[in-house]
């Protein structure tokens, strides 16, 4: 299945929820949808699902018009965000569902749709499970019986709305090497919706990343975290440390900060914000420095700082304990950054992070 | 309910008492009250009573009532708590007011307004005379009025479960290739099941019941307009309390189970 979504917008009563989507996706890619709540990227996904249609733009399957199609035609597997299984059904009924409502041309007989309920159930390791009802069903399990509910129909297409969102982080890890597993073995194209950047970057071979109803940065986990396109998806990436600097010469220079770790860059002289992980900040004892130690603790193998400065807001650190200069409450220090994105400060922001410390933005509105 | 395993107070006990006093008192003593009469001349006179032409005429035209009336209000329930429940629409609003609206007006102001509109002296009153279409004192009023009367019992019940529901598993059952029918069949009925059950067993309750706006619409001719409630008034009106209290204990007993089903339903959706 090759996807291909274009120029798509969608407004739900006065809020633009798409504002110009453009995305293609190859036959047999697993691509993640990453973004916090209100991106947009559900929306995206029952659009493709036939579940709701766009105001304006085209979305193209294998080079057929989908949205002429109604959702029961497309042939889509689609796992909801809280599996919506049906409750007065038993696993084995559940997963025969959409054998069982084909018409009667296409239906397969009886014999034929216990085969395959039966292989599904040995494939998604639930077979012991057939004759429960899903309120009898763990989170996990009834995550996999949505999953062969939607697996049943050969789907050509498997959308995921938030897969492992209702589930706790062991089972989440397992589920996420399962579901990999179960799109290599299928073939099948599978999109799924998150708002976890780790289950996006382990599981997808591809995330496109949403901020408020556009797309914020299409690509690889390393991509991403080292090249953030914008200071949105930096943000939403973990730098959440934003520092004014002066750029010379690709240099970025502030007082109190060493930054002659970061790369020059191709970008014009003048203000700019440097966004920063906490890890990637080093705390140096320096007395000129107008940076102070505000906070210190200790989880055993890393320091965890908070920073003030007269001017700023604070800033947070985290550094590993062992090699690391004993620092006091109140002590001097310059920061060191060992990795940042640079966006120059006259840069609209495209997409969000309500953050009133950025006077641009406030202007921008 | 820790309440229960608790011992009972005095307070609590003297509470108890005064409840189970006023119900013997205003509700199971006249029930009673109902059956010691319609068997005061014992059990020939009672059947007697029952196989009366006119009385039997009245329970069959009730029967037609309800009858009629029941399924026309569990589809109306159904499409009105499914168009409020799944869709956004101009007016959304307006319409669960107005499904409302039946139990808060006076069913006899119903059979006026019926009597206003499709009366002789009505609005389409001269129109239905040119078509020879007789609706008031006659059974299309009785059956409209009542209509109007029970509208909103089944509605009520299952829009508030449909909502709490959503749509997901509908939405779940289209991508898995089901028509309309088949999500309505297989996934929404199951799901509103008992809600549905208990809406039409509390509207034909109120069908079999319904006693004012009926009175103004039926005309109260013997035989051929009178429902059980009127049969019932018009009988204690001609003195006959024995035949009367027959009657009323027929009403009494349909009420009676339709009140069992709904507390065996109560159970079942607890």
């Amino acid at each position: 299945m090759s996807i291909t979504i274009s120029a798509m917008t969608k407004r739900f009563h006065k809020t633009d929820v798409l504002r110009g989507i453009d995305l293609d996706i190859a036959p047999g890619e697993l691509v993640a949808l990453l973004g916090p709540s209100g991106s947009g990227k559900t929306t995206l996904l029952k659009i493709i699902a036939g579940l709701e249609w766009p105001d304006a733009g085209s979305l193209t399957v294998n080079g057929a018009d989908w949205l002429q199609l109604a959702a029961r035609d497309r042939r889509v597997g689609f796992v909801f965000q809280h599996y919506a299984l049906f409750p007065h059904m038993t696993v084995r009924d559940n997963l025969a569902f959409g054998l069982s409502v084909r018409p009667r041309a296409e239906r397969p007989g009886k014999a034929a749709i216990t085969a395959r309920v039966d292989e599904l159930l040995h494939f998604l390791q639930i077979a012991h499970l057939a004759d429960r009802y899903p309120a009898q069903l763990s989170g996990g399990q009834r995550q996999r019986v949505a999953l062969g509910r939607a697996l049943a129909i050969q789907p050509r297409l498997l959308l995921l709305d938030e897969p492992f969102g209702a589930l706790d982080a062991a089972i989440r890890r397992d589920l996420r090497r399962w579901l990999r597993g179960v799109h290599e073995a299928t073939g099948s194209t599978t999109i799924f919706v998150t708002h976890d950047q780790e289950e996006a970057f382990e599981l997808a071979d591809r995330v496109v990343v949403m901020g408020e109803g556009r797309i914020a940065q299409i690509g690889h986990a390393d991509e991403i975290h080292d090249h953030p396109a914008s200071p949105f998806v930096a943000r939403f990436m973990g730098a959440t440390v934003e520092l004014p600097v002066t750029l010379a010469q690709g240099r970025a220079l502030a007082p109190g900060l060493d930054l002659t770790a970061l790369p020059r860059r191709a970008l014009p002289d003048g203000a700019a914000t440097l966004f920063a992980r906490p890890a990637d900040i080093r705390a140096l004892p320096d007395a000129a420095s107008p940076w102070r130690v505000a906070q210190v603790s200790s989880t055993g193998a890393e320091l965890r700082l908070i920073l003030s400065h007269p001017d700023l807001p604070e800033a947070e650190a985290v550094m590993p304990r062992r090699g690391t200069a004993p620092l006091r409450q109140g002590d001097a220090v310059a920061l060191r950054i060992e990795a940042a994105a640079l966006f120059p400060a006259s840069r609209r922001e495209a997409p969000p992070a309500p953050q009133s410390d950025n006077p641009k933005k406030e202007i921008a509105r | 309910m820790s309440a229960a395993t608790r011992p009972a107070s005095p307070g609590a006990k003297a509470l108890v008492a005064i409840a189970a006093t006023l119900t013997i008192l205003f509700v199971a003593a006249p029930l009673a009250y109902i059956f010691a009469r319609a068997f005061s001349q014992g059990w020939q006179v009672y059947m007697s009573n029952i196989l009366n032409p006119m009385t039997l005429h009245a329970i069959w035209l009730t029967s037609i009532v309800a009858l009629v009336v029941v399924p026309l209000n569990v589809a109306f329930g159904i499409a009105a708590a499914w168009a409020v429940a799944r869709h956004r629409f101009p007016g959304r609003g307006i319409l669960v007011t107005m499904i409302e609206i039946p139990f808060s007006i006076s069913p006899i102001i119903a059979g006026i307004c019926y009597l206003l509109l499709y009366g002789r002296q009505g609005l389409l009153g001269p129109w239905l005379q040119a078509n020879d279409i007789q609706v008031m004192f006659a059974l299309p009023g009785i059956i409209l009025v009542t209509m109007f009367v029970t509208a909103p019992f089944v509605a009520r019940e299952v829009l508030p479960l449909m909502q709490a529901q959503g749509s997901e598993q509908e939405q779940a059952a289209v991508t898995l290739g089901a028509s309309g029918w088949q999500v309505f069949r297989r996934v929404t009925l199951p799901n509103i099941k008992w809600a549905l059950l208990y809406g039409t067993v509390l509207c034909t309750a109120r069908a079999v019941g319904e006693f004012g706006g009926v009175s103004v619409v039926s005309g109260n001719i013997r035989g051929q307009t009178n429902t059980l409630p009127l049969h019932v008034e018009l009988l204690f009106n001609d003195l006959n309390a024995v035949g009367a209290f027959a009657a009323a204990s027929v009403l009494t007993l349909i009420a009676l189970i339709a009140l069992a089903v709904k507390s065996l339903l109560d159970a079942r959706r607890a």
